[in-house]
């Protein structure tokens, strides 16, 4: 019974079977209901109300009433555009550090570790098991004047190079541009490891090996092909890294200092202390803005339209 | 297996291609750049918690515990020492229980919804859920605030833990999808030819084959919300304040050692959990 049961399976291995499609069934609708419902009040209307506020006038004792004063954004960029452009920099000098500090990584575990891949995964994940706020704090002790690190920058002149760059301005390396940098640069170095190490590991290897059949040199073979079927990954990774480190002030708080401020420590500071409401609204509108129009513009670019 | 040995022999007379090669620091600096790196890499992102570890053992001379003075194991035997520490963990821990139970069956309902149905706004949707995780923290923590001030709903635990539920959502989706887009479809049908019905084969294939992938999620939930500080601080009050909160008040004021011992505890608990869970599944996989 069982056998010829499983004849019709066996005979047609390849066929996919295709999501249930049910005569125009209600089961989807209610099980993405709830999901859905939170997402739309707690993260789509915040958004509304958010565009809402940037756009009121008034005060918190007064009460603000919406008056489609555009203005406030004129004011808000010409007292934070620096914030503004600095965040960005930041992160997306973070970002291509990351990639850098990121690809040679991911490519050992995938092609280089043998058995020892998954206990490499697990040390790639493990700085998440301590609270990010604690280990950024460590960076303080590490990148502290007396410390090693320090020492070592000193004595190889790495610190007169980062100074010409304009990274460090005294002798120190903590609360400077350069803390702050390489602190975003480690904070977002699993997001960016993760999502290349699962395109290079989907590589057949044996295409590799078909390029070096056909004399490419390991340089040649890489450039033609290891690195366009990483483009997923490297596209994920350096989203992952960019979006969140351009909104990022915990780092630039910890390891920088009053010139290092980013647009996040601004946003944070004018909604909690100053409670300018409006220019906070108006900042963080613009923000969210500005990255949606550079990830578009990016991911157009880099041709890979299919994310999630 | 006789030509594997040859060349071993071969290379004990010393050949020119590798004795060149021992030789010239160079060539072996350039064959082995990407394994330096990746070594390099390793100790970039570890060496802070090592950090972490070893000043949990220290006795600093001020309120700050950022340079190494002296061992001792006080913040060991006394790790609720520190004041209103254990009170921010306490609430984290059930700030983080909750949320992930909420992202959970929210995420692991929409995700069977997108890996085994069609449905008209299917791609609206993914966008939906995709959003959340390309938006800044700030953006996100602040325009909750505003909804929260507009509509005078106040902000404190339940606040807090809206918001947790509607950051890790999206993570628990993509998760918990990926491995349901990894599961045979023939192993449902194989259980429909056994006669099962659709509850039968959901609750006895389906369910336990995506079970380690809504697990995978669950825990990536928990770790995100225990994590948060931006949107947990823009929608907190004085006596919400979580771990991370703590640990930021503290970064301020002077930092109690406990911290670097709550830090190393957690560390030694995820190994734990993930060796663990590596050990059970490969135990698994071979007795299969």
């Amino acid at each position: 019974m069982t056998a010829t049961v499983h004849v019709p399976g066996g005979s047609m291995p390849a066929a996919p079977v295709e999501p249930r499609k049910r005569r125009a069934s209600k089961v989807p609708y209610l099980l993405l209901l709830p999901g859905v419902a939170w997402l739309l009040v707690f993260f789509v209307a915040p958004m509304i109300f958010l565009a809402s506020q940037s756009l009121q006038t008034g005060s918190i004792e007064q009460g603000y009433a919406l008056t489609w004063h555009i203005g406030t954004y004129g004011d808000a960029l010409s007292a934070f555009h620096s914030q503004l452009f600095r965040s960005f920099g930041y992160a997306a000098t973070a970002t291509v550090l990351g990639l850098l500090v990121g690809y040679p990584l991911a490519y050992t575990i995938a092609f280089k570790a043998g058995r020892w891949k998954n206990v490499l995964l697990v040390l790639v994940i493990a700085p998440f098991f301590t609270s990010f706020l604690i280990r950024t704090l460590a960076w303080q002790t590490i990148l502290s004047s007396d410390g090693p690190v320090v020492g070592f920058f000193r004595a190889t002149h790495l610190m007169d190079l980062l100074r010409s760059l304009h990274l460090v301005a005294g002798n120190d390396l903590l609360s400077t541009p350069f803390a702050v940098v390489m602190g975003l640069t480690y904070n977002f170095l699993p997001f960016m490891v993760l999502p290349l190490y699962a395109s290079l590991e989907r590589i057949d290897i044996r295409l590799l090996e078909a390029g070096g059949d056909l004399y490419a040199r390991p340089f040649t073979a890489f450039r033609k092909v290891t690195w366009p079927l990483s483009l997923p990954g490297v596209v994920a990774g350096t989203l992952l890294t960019f979006i969140p480190a351009a909104g990022d002030y915990i780092n630039s708080k910890l390891l920088g200092n009053t010139s290092t401020t980013m647009i996040g420590q601004v946003i944070d500071g004018q909604f909690l202390r100053v409670l300018d409401y409006p220019t906070a609204a108006a900042l963080s509108f613009t923000l969210m803005l500005a990255i949606l129009v550079i990830v578009a513009v990016y991911v157009r670019r880099a041709g890979t339209e299919e994310l999630v | 297996m006789a030509t594997a040995t040859e060349p071993t022999r071969v290379t004990g007379t010393r050949p020119a291609s590798p004795a060149r090669r021992r030789r010239n620091p160079w060539t072996w600096l350039r064959e082995h750049v990407v394994a330096i790196v990746a070594v390099l890499a390793f100790v970039y992102l570890l060496l802070p918690n090592v950090v972490v570890i070893i000043f949990s053992f220290n006795k600093p001379n001020g309120r700050f515990n950022y340079t190494w003075s002296h061992f001792s194991t006080d913040a060991w035997t006394n790790v609720c020492g520190a004041p209103g520490m254990c009170e921010s963990l306490a609430l984290s821990l059930r700030i983080g229980v909750l949320a992930t139970i909420g992202a959970t069956v929210l995420g692991t309902l929409m995700a069977f919804a997108l890996g085994r149905h069609r449905f008209r706004g299917r791609p609206q949707t993914n966008l939906l859920i995709f959003m959340p995780m390309a938006t800044p923290e700030v953006v996100m923590g602040s325009s909750l605030l505003t909804l929260f001030l507009n509509l005078k709903i106040p902000l404190g635990t339940t606040a807090i833990l809206i918001a947790h539920v509607m950051f890790c959502v999206s993570f628990v989706v993509v998760t918990v999808k990926a491995r349901i887009a990894g599961l045979d479809p023939r192993l449902e049908q194989a259980a429909a030819d056994l006669y099962a019905n659709e509850f039968q084969a959901f609750w006895r294939v389906t369910f336990p084959l995506v079970a380690p992938g809504i697990a995978a999620g669950a825990l990536l939930a928990f770790s995100l919300s225990f994590d948060d500080y931006i949107i947990t601080n823009f929608n907190a009050t004085t006596s919400s304040v979580t771990f991370p909160m703590y640990v930021w008040g503290a970064a301020q004021r002077g930092t109690p050692v406990q911290i670097n011992v709550i830090g190393t505890l957690m560390f030694l608990l995820a190994l734990a959990a993930v060796v663990t869970g590596q050990l059970v599944s490969s135990r698994r996989a071979g007795r299969a």
